[in-house]
């Protein structure tokens, strides 16, 4: 199944996919792009992003790869939907996506051993993980202003649960910037794949539903402009759609 | 002890070298690998929800360690959202201060973010009371106490912040809201204080408040 949240007429709904592009409500009526505003298709708990998780990516940034997962985590601020904006800083030279699957976690579980780890698994959505790199420092590093900025990581469309991939260390990743393809890769090059992360995080804290790991991009960056529209999409999971947008319409009153 | 609730329940935010005794304690170090200069912006981390716990509270710490560094810092509660705020309007957003032992596994290197070395479940302990700004009054005349089985282990003054709280929360709000009830911790010390498992601690800030808790160790293997 896929599900995603939309804000229709007042009130939050969960939906699934409807004919022609449009999205379907609980009691069969359907309604069109354009019409509803989508949301995240999870309420996020804790959100855990990596770093340097695929090999060619960490070559790229001339790192050799980590040897424990590098992650760092994100406030709900950045958690923007479908089709929203992100902001370029008037000073940023380099501001560069990161189409990323994001997995969403469906129960609790503290120390899972890597073979039960899928079992927690609720499913999978389409992230891109924004970065400005001028603002790379090296405390914390990437630190939050460089990763963690207000609606700076869009999340969905959709929940795509579980049984609907059969192999999720297998899917191709796309980014295209204004139709252009510009980065592609594959899951099956993640450094930490699926359940070694859960194992490994959930060998020091708690998971609970709704806490979601972002498992890292491959090579394949750019620089990224106002007015840039951002595909980053994931084989079988969905086309995230993204608009960057400058301080002046980022700040602009409605 | 006594079980309390956490007086706030919304993300909590921190950050490091926010004081001039840590910049100077570290010293030289700041400007070599791999550092490569003294940090220009806030350095910040998220204590994720499962770390928040009241006063009260057995810290059971990752399997395989047996001390932790406790923090001993306030918390900003904001009362309203706070997004690219000027440093004047930052008073009015802010609800009041709570006191927090922000809880971190050693660690030498800020190199990298420390996720398990701080994000272990329990490592915030949270007091029951957020106190009004206008009753804490100047934070420079702050003290801060930590007690390790009753015994004075550290003092800290918040006299000398790098970022006042103004600053500080000027300089946040510019990239990421606060949003109503998030906390943001004004700052640890370098190489606070340890306390090892099986201690009680209690943390303590002048006209704020207490909190106090239990280690445990970890169990079983790393």
């Amino acid at each position: 199944m896929k599900f995603g949240r939309i804000a229709w007429q007042g009130a939050i709904h969960e939906v699934t996919p409807g004919s022609d592009g449009r999205v379907r409500l609980a009691d069969g009526r359907e309604i069109a792009e354009g019409q509803f505003t989508w949301l995240p298709p999870v309420e996020v708990g804790t959100v855990f992003a990596l770093g340097l998780n695929y090999a060619d990516h960490a070559k790229e940034l001339a790192f050799k790869a980590p040897e424990t997962p590098l992650v760092f985590l994100k406030g709900p601020n950045a958690i923007t939907g479908h089709k929203a904006f992100s902001r370029r800083p008037a000073d940023a030279t380099y501001m560069h996506y990161e189409c990323e699957l994001a997995v969403v976690i469906g129960k609790t579980g503290y120390r899972i051993a890597k073979e039960d780890a899928m079992q927690y698994v609720a499913g999978y959505s389409v992230a891109n993980d924004y970065a400005i790199r001028d603002y790379l420092e090296n405390y914390y590093r990437p630190n939050l202003r460089v990763k963690n900025r207000d609606a700076c990581t869009p999340l969905g469309p959709w929940l795509v649960t579980r049984d609907e991939i059969a192999d999720p260390m297998t899917l191709a990743l796309t980014t295209r910037v204004n139709g252009k393809t510009t980065q592609q890769g594959t899951t099956a090059d993640m450094i930490f794949d699926i359940p070694t992360l859960i194992a490994y995080l959930s060998s020091f804290m708690t998971l609970n539903p709704g806490d979601v790991i972002l498992t890292g991009t491959p090579e394949g960056l750019a620089d990224v402009k106002a007015g840039d529209v951002v595909e980053t999409e994931i084989e079988g999971v969905g086309c995230l759609i993204n608009t960057i947008v400058d301080d002046q319409t980022w700040s602009a009153t409605a | 002890m006594e079980a309390h609730k956490p007086a706030v329940r919304g993300a909590v935010y921190g950050v490091i070298l926010n004081d001039r005794d840590s910049l100077e304690r570290m010293g030289p170090a700041l400007a070599d690998t791999p550092y490569k200069g003294a940090p220009k912006a806030s350095v910040l981390y998220i204590k994720p929800a499962g770390t928040v716990v009241g006063s009260g509270a057995v810290v059971r710490l990752p399997a395989g360690e047996s001390a932790v560094e406790v923090g001993a810092t306030l918390g900003i509660v904001f009362g309203q959202g706070a997004a690219r705020l000027p440093p004047e309007a930052v008073p009015a957003a802010i609800a009041g201060y709570v006191v927090v032992a922000d809880l971190s596994l050693p660690h030498a290197s800020y190199y990298r973010p420390a996720i398990r070395e701080k994000c272990f479940d329990g490592a915030c302990p949270v007091g029951s009371r957020i106190v009004p700004a206008a009753e804490v009054g100047d934070l420079a005349a702050v003290s801060l106490r930590t007690y390790v089985d009753g015994n004075l282990v550290a003092t800290r003054s918040l006299a000398d912040l790098v970022r006042d709280v103004p600053t500080l929360v000027a300089d946040v709000s510019e990239f990421m809201t606060l949003r109503r009830g998030d906390t943001l911790l004004v700052g640890v010390t370098w190489q606070a204080a340890q306390a090892r498992a099986g201690s009680r601690v209690r943390v303590e800030a002048d006209r704020v408040g207490s909190v106090e808790f239990e280690i445990a160790a970890g169990e079983g293997a790393a």
